[in-house]
């Protein structure tokens, strides 16, 4: 194989159509007779449903018809969960369209069928729905006590409780007496906010239930996963479905889902036998799109007085909403192998509760479990440092995995391939100037600035490559995690690609070829990727978990590798030689010695031909692949940020941000600098701007982006991206996974950042987004304690929610326009 | 977000528009860049039948020079405003808020006009139209009249602006050779204010000879802080003496509280940013 096409920062050959939108986005499809749909959402976050009144509604200009939840309670089946993590976890029954009974604000009550989405948008004010009102439970620490029940029926809010112990895994001690003997013991309690996803394009979905097949294109990560659920879900054969994902705008778990709203367009298209289209408006997708993140993490670390941490206990509370979506209680168990991070323990234990609320479900987001991991060990690290009045930097490297330690089994039973930790430490310390930093900050902090500075350490690894099948079936997921791959030669010599993952702004279709551009040694431009339709690509499992190259560019890698085998097979025939005489290499099939031979093409249109093949040869170059990794991989890196904090009005700048991931061999470090930033960026705005807000009564009140704030460019700098390449040793590539990375490492260093720079005067926690009035307020409640007074720490911060009446700063108006 | 079904009519004279207003009664709204009109029908907070676009009426878009005054057209858009020579020269305040306004798009759609009868608490224009003592001419059905700054604003999102009546012009007193500064105080930079400060100010050598300060989002409307006002009045160039006079800017105030903060914080922000405003106003 020739290499020149992987590692080149080729432009990713998807975005013109992507960019400009002259593209098969969900919505653009239009069929002929298509009609629309609109919902009606409950306004109440808990309440029975007393009486549905649709006669108005029916009778409206255009509408088709009204779907209740008692029309078709019958067909509906119950949405599904993929990944139940104990054998006895309760769930409540999840319909498409509530029946009688709403938990959470903004599930669906009822829907609309009608010939233009204007009318169905008119008619939907028509229905008249009488709501009894139930007391909700917002709070995970109320959930715990079941005083109120987000779903009467169930008897609890405790969905199931998972535990991990190093003492009975066998990997490490007792974590009780671990703590019990440390010198000392860091109690913290940290707050995982809610976040939504807040993807590009809101989802949509059209059926087409004319012809044999019903097809389905959906703005979903999972054409797969979802068609299989389909017909799981409403009993149709799987054969009779036919999912297609077409270009699909960003995700971040966020589609990872089988939503109500793909079943009642499909139970609308069926009943009907008319095409039949719902996209959501954006407001719908913030609050009914499945949410992430909602945890709280109470955490005991243990230490000697030189800085090497004895043991970590970890006891959450993890927030599902009101219902379990695909794999949202697995979600915070992915999160239970990455405490330990990159630090080698001597014990740990892992526990957590999973609570239903009468919130919107939560689910997979960005980082999945890792992110919340990652944070609570490295808020714990600098607190540490803090404690014991060490450099953070240098407490780290006390605790860290070695690199010439590798594999290193983890206390959480994973076999960490490969790293070197301290190379993408240096570097990043390098890059960021660290001690002029720090230097300019011990400055800053003796002349009392209004402006002060802190610098922010995060560290992290992940469990990337989602996933060798029988982990999954250990931790009883419903499906595995191997990917497929077809390689194909056309007549011309033109290649197609299919695969079984769905890219959906990735640029796998970039990456694939430049990595099939190299296997088979053809053009970039002559090799089509195709992906996202059930019907081309049969099988596959789709994209999440930073898997599509570890594990679904693996695949393609060996179907490749299969072809070339076929066609030496081929070449030998043709040029009367043995097969172990063939070389092949820039794509010619070459016998060894001699300037014969025969490219890939000629072999293609000869195969094709099939007039002059090998005895029994049969006649097609397309390979098939699937790939089964045997371990995760394990990207990590130092993430380095400098925080400014203006002490007078608790406005937060991020003034540098360093980041040295080693995501192993890269294909396409474009692609890869892409994926960096924007992972850092939402990370950072986890730390500093996003929240998802509810009101006392359960009504989001970030229902907006005026609200919800999501960063734009003009509000970071530009970031110092660099990488060290310590290759993966479990796949052939090398390659490890960055979709998730930036996300994973970055909201702690802002945070550590923050909390740098103004613990000297008292501030010992901040709750996340730092927002100005937040840290603005931490201030006043460290001065009023005595500046630098050594208090005890805070047992919890409790997010502000204030609910008072909303105005119109930053929110709708509505004054002149009853 | 498809607002329910409306007319249109977009006449090219204002005569016509205040006649098509007078016969939609209730039900008719003027449209003028749609930047707030448009997201609140879209989102069913509002359902006029009936909306009259003023883009196509002559004269009612321009800056001009008025003797001691500039006249500024009510469909004059903000970028205009934000860009504007003369402006710049009389009423530099004008500029610096517009420019914080939304973003580039938004500037080029959404009026000086809208935002003041629009009169959300939280929009950028109306604390320095307050202060620059703006006034406002409207046309209707008796004629035009004149209302001053002090009268125009009425409470939250309401305005002297009758409902059947169209604000055509604004015209503001020059202040020339006054320094301004717009203290913008958000999270993000595509924000509505969480407070914000207008000052303009005089100096004379070392000493201001006078300011105004206006204060965006402490209450349901735009808030003159008279007492910074005359506290400023003769006060030296500098820092300490300059926070001194501001610490009174949210007395009497009551500035909402929300995800973004609470009425306290807004308090505080209010004297630290007023401070910052008049310093910068001040060139300090
Ligand atoms: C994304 C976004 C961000 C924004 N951010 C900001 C911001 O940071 N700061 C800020 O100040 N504003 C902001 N705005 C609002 C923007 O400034 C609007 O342009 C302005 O508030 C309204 O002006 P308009 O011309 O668009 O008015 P329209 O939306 O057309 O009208 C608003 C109201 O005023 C009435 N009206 C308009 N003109 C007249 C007239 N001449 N006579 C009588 N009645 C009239 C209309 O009937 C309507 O009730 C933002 C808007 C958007 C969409």
């Amino acid at each position: 194989m020739t290499v020149t096409e992987i590692g080149s920062p080729r432009r990713r050959k998807e975005d013109q159509r992507l960019i400009t939108g002259r593209t098969r986005y969900t919505d653009n499809i239009v069929l002929p007779g298509m009609l629309h749909l609109a919902m009606v959402r409950s306004p109440f976050a808990h309440a029975t449903i007393t009486a549905i009144d649709t006669h108005d509604a029916t009778s409206s200009p255009g509408v088709v018809a009204v779907l209740t939840g008692r029309d078709v309670a019958d067909e509906q089946g119950s949405l599904p969960c993929a990944w139940p993590i104990t054998p006895d976890q309760k769930a409540p029954p999840h319909p498409a369209i509530a029946v009688d009974h709403v938990a959470f604000a903004g599930e669906v009550v009822a829907c609309v069928i009608a010939r233009s989405a204007a009318e169905a948008r008119d008619a939907i004010e028509l229905i008249d729905i009488d709501y009894d009102e139930l007391p909700v439970v917002l709070d995970l620490e109320e959930a715990l006590t079941d005083a109120t029940l987000a779903h009467p029926d169930l008897g609890t809010n405790k969905s199931a409780t998972w535990v991990f112990d190093s003492a009975e895994a066998g990997t490490g001690d007792d974590v009780a007496q671990v703590l019990a003997a440390s010198e000392l013991v860091l109690e913290r309690t940290y707050l995982q906010q809610r976040l939504i996803p807040a993807f590009m394009e809101p989802r949509s979905t059209v059926v087409d239930p004319t012809g044999e097949q019903i097809t389905m294109w959906s703005a979903t990560q999972v054409p797969h996963l979802l068609r299989l659920m389909l017909a799981l879900t409403l009993s149709i054969p799987e054969g009779k479905v036919r999912v297609v994902a077409p270009d699909v705008g960003g995700g971040f778990g966020g589609k990872l889902q089988v939503t109500p709203e793909e079943v009642i367009t499909m139970l609308a298209a069926r009943r009907t036998g008319k095409p039949c289209k719902y996209t959501e408006t954006r407001s719908e997708s913030l609050m009914a799109a499945h949410h992430g993140r909602g945890q709280v993490q109470r955490l005991k670390l243990g230490a000697t007085r030189e800085g090497i941490v004895t043991g970590l206990s970890v006891d959450l509370l993890a927030d599902m909403g009101a219902y379990l979506g695909l794999v949202t209680p697995g979600v915070p168990i992915l999160g239970a192998f990455m405490y330990n991070s990159i630090y080698k323990f001597a014990a740990y234990r892992f526990s957590c509760t999973n609570l239903f609320t009468n919130k919107a479900w939560t689910d997979a987001y960005r980082g999945a479990g890792r992110p919340e991991a990652t944070f609570a060990i490295e808020r714990l690290m600098d607190d540490l440092a803090h404690e014991l009045d060490m450099d953070p930097v240098e407490l780290r490297r006390k605790n860290w995995i070695k690199h010439e330690e590798f594999p290193f089994s983890t206390i959480a039973c994973l076999e960490y391939d490969s790293g070197n930790y301290e190379a993408a430490t240096d570097r990043a310390l390098e890059l960021f100037g660290y001690d002029d930093l720090c230097a300019e900050r011990d400055r800053r902090r003796a002349a009392g600035d209004r402006v002060q500075l802190g610098i922010g350490v995060s560290t992290f690894t992940e469990m990337c490559g989602l996933a060798p099948s029988r982990v999954l079936g250990a931790l009883s997921y419903a499906a595995g995690g191997w990917e497929h791959a077809q390689v194909r030669v056309l007549p011309t010599g033109a290649v197609e690609v299919v695969t079984g993952v769905s890219g959906h702004g990735q640029g796998h279709e970039t990456a694939w070829s430049q990595i099939v551009a190299d296997r088979l040694g053809v053009p970039f431009d002559s090799i089509e990727v195709l992906h996202g339709d059930t019907q081309t690509s049969q099988k596959g499992l789709d994209t999440y978990g930073s898997r599509s190259l570890v594990v679904g560019g693996m695949a393609v890698v060996a179907a490749a590798d299969k072809v070339i085998e076929k066609a030496r097979t081929v070449a030998a025939h043709l040029l009367e030689a043995s097969t172990d005489d063939i070389e092949f290499a820039e794509g010619r099939f070459s016998v060894r010695g001699t300037d014969q031979g025969l490219a890939l093409g000629e072999i293609a249109f000869a195969t094709f031909s099939a007039h002059n093949l090998p005895d029994g040869f049969e006649p097609s170059l397309d390979s098939d692949a699937t790939f089964d990794p045997e371990n995760f991989s394990f990207p990590h890196g130092t993430h380095l940020a400098a925080m400014e904090v203006d002490t007078e009005t608790g406005e937060v700048t991020l003034r540098k941000y360093v980041c040295v991931d080693d995501i192993g061999n890269v294909i396409n470090p474009m692609i890869v600098d892409g994926q960096v930033h924007g992972g850092l960026v939402q990370g950072i705005a986890q730390a500093l701007f996003e929240e998802a807000v509810h009101d006392e009564s359960g009504t989001l009140v970030s229902g907006s982006f005026v609200d919800y704030l999501v960063p734009s460019a003009a509000d970071l700098p530009s970031f110092t991206t660099d990488r060290t390449v310590t290759p993966s040793t479990t796949n052939a590539l090398g390659v490890k996974g960055v979709g998730e990375a930036g996300t994973i490492a970055s909201t702690p260093a802002i945070v550590n950042g923050v909390l740098d720079a103004i613990r000297h005067l008292g501030v010992q926690d901040i709750a996340m987004p730092c927002s100005p009035h937040r840290v603005w307020k931490a201030l006043q409640d460290g001065a009023s304690k005595g500046l630098g007074a050594e208090e005890p720490v805070p047992d919890r911060v409790a997010p502000e929610q204030d609910a008072g009446p909303m105005n119109s700063s930053g929110n709708l108006p509505t004054g002149d326009f009853q | 977000m498809i607002p329910s079904a409306f007319d249109y009519h977009a006449p090219t004279s204002l005569d016509e528009a205040l006649t098509l207003l007078a016969q939609g009664g209730d039900d008719a709204k003027i449209l003028a860049g749609g930047q707030s009109l448009i997201p609140v029908m879209r989102l069913r907070l509002a359902g006029p039948e009936l909306l009259i676009d003023l883009g196509r009426i002559d004269g009612l878009r321009g800056i001009e020079d008025d003797g001691d005054a500039v006249r500024i057209g009510a469909m004059t858009p903000h970028h205009d405003i934000a860009s504007s020579a003369l402006l710049g020269e009389h009423a530099a305040l004008l500029c610096a808020a517009a420019r914080t306004v939304a973003d580039p798009q938004v500037r080029h759609r959404g009026t000086f006009g809208g935002a003041l009868v629009h009169a959300d608490p939280a929009g950028d224009m109306p604390a320095p139209a307050l202060v620059l003592g703006a006034e406002f001419v409207i046309a209707g059905a008796g004629g035009i009249r004149t209302v001053s700054a002090t009268d125009f604003f009425e409470g939250l999102f309401t305005t002297a602006v009758g409902e059947d009546e169209i604000l055509t012009h604004v015209r503001i007193p020059k202040h020339t050779g006054w320094g301004a500064r717009y203290e913008k105080f958000t999270r993000v930079a595509q924000q509505w204010s969480i407070v914000a400060v207008a000052a303009t100010v005089r100096a004379e050598g070392s000493a201001i000879a006078e300011a105004r300060v206006g204060l965006t989002n402490m209450g349901s409307v735009p808030i003159r802080a008279e007492s910074v006002e005359a506290a400023l009045a003769g006060c030296a160039l500098e820092e300490a003496a300059i926070a001194r006079a501001c610490a009174s800017a949210a007395e009497g105030t009551d500035p909402p509280t929300d995800t973004n903060g609470d009425a306290d914080y807004r308090r505080h922000l209010a004297t630290v940013l007023a401070t910052r405003a008049v310093l910068s106003a001040a060139g300090g």
